[in-house]
């Protein structure tokens, strides 16, 4: 048996995208070196959102990219080899530009790892920061958010779910709880 | 020595008394003192022959050697076995077949007949000194260049005529050499798909039929060695149809096995352990083969049992000798393919397996109808015995067979040399 | 994935097109300025070449080390294999040197097959005797798709030495895996008996094939063939089946020539043909290292336990 519930809706998502996008703008006095750099799939999706926040509201259009972390990953050898996401760098590329890594969950940080090594090896950033929907806690390596939507408590047993219009339908985090047997 | 309750060719029951290295007597409860052997309701057959065996003594005996090949034989139910000549030397002298045929007498599990070679060294060039291998004590009446073919059409045409001079038989392996060079598996739809250098049945079947017209042009015997493929069958059908003196021969794995193991086995792909010469070919081979042997087409079973070491076989396909190792899985090979499918009776083998390969190679001794006064040379069968076949305990030296771990029909319960057990309980004497 | 890649009959429609998209995200790779991925970091990858093919070991090679793996390259010049040391031996030592993967290229069809038995790790076959060559099958349907799009019910016409060529073998099973239809040309003696049972088409006549052809791969023709009368002679072989000026323009526009190397100019294929921008050959270099990285990652990149 297990039970879901959602933690996030549509407007929720909506609210924190908003608010995480004026983070940038203020944190990076205007995001002019800016550039959003998803995790694929759903931080792709995530970074192109924020992306098109910041041009509403500054006017100001801000490269977004993906980087596929599967080839940096220290846990392939759990499961059977994983077909690769797409890598796409802006023109420019990220040497000292502020990078911007966004992802939909931070769980034990290890995708963040990877995501460092990957861009790593495409330049080099003057900054690198860290943009995720949900912090569900449960760090395994000295990593932090810069710009989180939402502080998630949560179980290890539990699973947290994030749904992006743009390839689920819908807008939505839920929580699911495996319960005891 | 009383052999109690056997059933001759799958008869009634009897008992059969033995004296001297003779049948005495044959009937229902004989009375008698002395030793008794119960034979448990078992098939009586006439003491198998093989025309085609590799002893590879004198030269390959770490495959297999004259004591350890007549004691494969003697288990699988053989009282006498025809010695191939590709030995090393190469048995074209009479010293050779002279060494051969004491060393299996000496032994004496069962009697070996040597084969001479036709040409010197096997080389296709120049005939062997036949003569004097057939005057010699071996008193050689069949000449192969088994392993290789007589190819040289002038050359098998004096060899069948020089033959004839001794009540000879040349006994031919048919494959023209151009047309396999560097031939790795049957031709066909499996070689194509593998990559592997075809072996048109085309080859076989063109010297069979070459050498059936100049057998019958020069009057001679001839006999054809481990025929394989359909149009085989059909060139032999019609040289008998015109009464010409041609025999032939089937390996019981040309009976039962197929070109597609090459490519798909329980011992992978590419496995030389189905490597043989000539190539196993398809199932309408086969089945043409089965009914061959079953209407007389083809005359005898023949092993071809050709030990090799593990090394020779552990290899890479195209590297890999060729050869299956068969004396002691013969008889279940044929009860599976001919006897249980309806095709032949316990007579019928007793004629392909004994009888015609005696006649065959003029072995007089062998090869009789069990009967009071004959050679008491028997093969007690259990056809009911049902095992999968475990190479470790074979007699032979070699392991290259393709029946590991296949369960085969049948089980050679004793074997009666002249009289004398060679084989009791399925054990060697 | 299986374990192995030893025919490109053991890839399924599926599991080709993985190989294919992991290769077209792995292009990008080779494009950017470091070229090297920390994926197979401890995995050790054997080159086993019994025959000489400079141009596939190193393509190989050139894959491992932009995957990090340790590459041990073993040649049979100069080793013990020269020496008479079976294959069956060199395996054993493969596997007492813990060789996650081993890429073979072997004179004989079927040394592949026999070298799985004999090792644990994964078996790439490089090339076995004029049986198969799927990474070179691979590389030529990852150039195809990149020049033609999607493979489904495109004409590939493959010309040349059929009965000898692992690389017409391979190509013939993953292009009709991968949907294409697929036309051999060569002179009959040149087609092995059973061509009728593939899953292709058979014609004598390049020139009727040509104009329907989206793609035409040339083989090489081997000189000592005609030796052994499997044809006249170069002339009259490179009349019938060559493609030339004249055969080229009757190719429709958008058409690709393919050759997987080397080539014999003049023979099989003139050299403006080769050179022409609708020649894919250099691609094919380069896209072979692309597609064997796809490989090696799919083969060892995961759990190969």
């Amino acid at each position: 048996m297990s039970a879901s519930r959602a933690v996030l809706e549509g407007p929720d998502i909506h609210r924190a995208l908003t608010r995480i996008a004026h983070e940038i703008l203020e944190r990076t006095k205007g995001a002019d070196e800016v550039v959003l750099i998803g995790v694929p799939t759903r931080g792709v999706t995530l970074a192109h959102r924020l992306g098109e926040r910041i041009e509403q509201f500054e006017g100001v259009k801000i490269p977004v990219g993906s980087i596929d972390i599967t080839m940096y990953r220290d846990d392939l050898r759990r499961g059977p080899a994983r077909p690769l996401g797409r890598t796409e760098l802006p023109a420019d590329g990220v040497d000292g530009k502020i990078v911007v890594l966004v992802d939909d969950v931070l769980y034990s940080g290890r995708t963040v790892r990877a995501a460092l090594d990957a861009l790593s090896e495409f330049g080099r950033p003057a900054a690198v920061q860290l943009a995720i929907l949900v912090d569900r806690g449960h760090r395994e390596l000295p990593i932090r958010a810069d710009y989180v939507g939402k502080n998630l408590p949560t179980a290890k047993s539990e699973k947290v779910k994030v749904f992006l219009r743009e390839t689920d339908g819908r807008d939505a985090v839920t929580l699911m709880k495996e319960d005891a047997r | 020595m009383i052999i109690r309750d056997v059933r001759v060719l799958g008869g009634e029951p009897v008992d059969l008394r033995l004296h001297d290295g003779v049948i005495a007597e044959v009937g229902p409860g004989l009375k008698g003192a002395g030793e008794e052997i119960d034979g448990g309701g078992a098939i009586a057959l006439p003491g198998l022959v093989d025309l085609h065996t590799h002893l590879r003594e004198p030269g390959r005996e770490d495959a297999e050697t004259v004591e350890t090949g007549t004691q494969s034989a003697a288990r699988g139910g053989y009282t006498a076995v025809h010695a191939m000549a590709n030995t090393s030397p190469v048995a074209d002298t009479a010293g050779v077949v002279e060494q051969v045929w004491r060393l299996g007498r000496e032994f004496g599990h069962c009697d070996v007949q040597p084969v001479g070679a036709v040409t010197v060294g096997l080389e296709g060039r120049q005939l062997a000194e036949l003569g004097a291998m057939a005057d010699s004590a071996a008193r050689v009446r069949v000449f192969s260049d088994d392993g290789k073919c007589v190819s040289d059409a002038v050359l098998m045409r004096r060899a069948l005529e020089y033959v004839k001079a001794f009540d000879g038989v040349v006994a031919q392996h048919a494959q023209e050499p151009r047309l396999t060079e560097g031939a790795q598996m049957n031709e066909g739809v499996v070689s194509g798909r593998l990559g592997l250098t075809g072996w048109p049945a085309v080859a076989e079947e063109a010297i069979i039929a070459r050498d059936c017209l100049l057998a019958a042009h020069v009057g001679s015997r001839l006999h054809v060695c481990h025929v394989s493929t359909a149009g085989s069958v059909e060139i032999l059908r019609w040289a008998k149809s015109k009464g010409w003196n041609v025999t032939a021969e089937v390996t019981p794995h040309h009976l039962l096995l197929t070109d597609d193991l090459v490519e798909e086995s329980p011992v992978g792909a590419y496995n030389p352990i189905y490597k043989v010469n000539p190539p196993l070919r398809t199932r309408a081979d086969v089945e043409a083969l089965r009914a061959a042997l079953a209407d007389g087409t083809i005359d005898v079973v023949a092993t071809d049992h050709a030990p090799h070491p593990v090394e020779d076989k552990e290899s890479e396909w195209s590297a890999a000798a060729m050869g299956m190792i068969g004396l002691e899985t013969a008889l279940g090979v044929v009860q599976g393919a001919m006897v249980d499918t309806g095709l032949l009776d316990w007579a019928g083998v007793a004629e392909r397996m004994s009888y015609a390969p005696a006649r065959i190679g003029r072995l007089a001794g062998h090869g009789n109808p069990i009967e009071a006064g004959a050679p008491a040379n028997l093969t007690l069968y259990d056809p009911s015995h049902r095992a999968p076949v475990d190479p470790s305990s074979f007699a032979s030296r070699s392991r290259n067979t393709p029946y590991r771990g296949m369960t085969l029909p049948g089980r050679v319960v004793a074997t009666f040399l002249r009289g004398k057990p060679t084989v009791l309980e399925g054990k060697l004497v | 994935m299986k374990r192995h890649l030893i025919s490109a009959a053991d890839l399924s429609r599926d599991e080709a097109l993985l190989i294919l998209d992991t290769a077209e995200e792995l292009a990008r790779v080779s494009e950017r300025s470091i070229k090297k991925l920390p994926t197979l970091r401890g995995r050790t990858v054997v080159n086993l070449f019994f025959e000489d093919s400079t141009r596939t070991r190193i393509s190989f090679e050139a894959a491992a080390k932009r995957l990090s793996a340790d590459v041990i390259n073993f040649s049979a010049k100069g080793s013990s294999v020269s020496k008479g040391e079976s294959l069956k031996d060199t395996a054993l030592t493969l596997e007492a040197m813990g060789a996650d993967a081993v890429v073979i290229r072997h004179s004989a069809s079927g040394a592949p097959h026999r070298l799985a038995t004999w090792v644990h790790g994964s078996v790439v076959n490089a090339g076995d005797g004029t049986h198969e060559h799927p990474t070179q099958a691979l590389l030529d349907a990852f150039s195809m798709r990149r020049r033609l799009g999607a493979l489904d019910g495109r004409k590939i016409t493959i010309v040349g030495d059929v009965l000898h060529s692992r690389v017409a073998r391979s190509n013939v099973l993953l292009l009709h895996t991968l949907g294409a239809e697929v036309t051999l040309v060569a002179p009959p003696t040149l087609l092995p008996v059973s061509v009728d049972t593939w899953p292709c088409a058979v014609s004598y006549d390049l020139d009727a094939v040509l104009p329907k052809s989206d793609a035409v791969m040339m083989l090489r023709v081997q000189k000592e063939r005609m030796n052994a009368a499997y044809f006249p002679s170069e002339r009259e072989y490179s009349r019938r089946y060559g493609l030339d000026r004249d055969r080229f323009a009757k190719m429709p526009d958008d058409a690709i020539v393919m050759h997987p190397g080397p080539m014999n100019r003049g023979m099989e294929i003139a050299a403006e043909v080769a050179d022409s921008p609708r020649s894919t050959i250099v691609e094919q270099v380069a896209n072979g290292v692309t597609i064997r990285m796809a490989v090696l990652y799919l083969l060892l990149g995961g759990d190969t336990a």
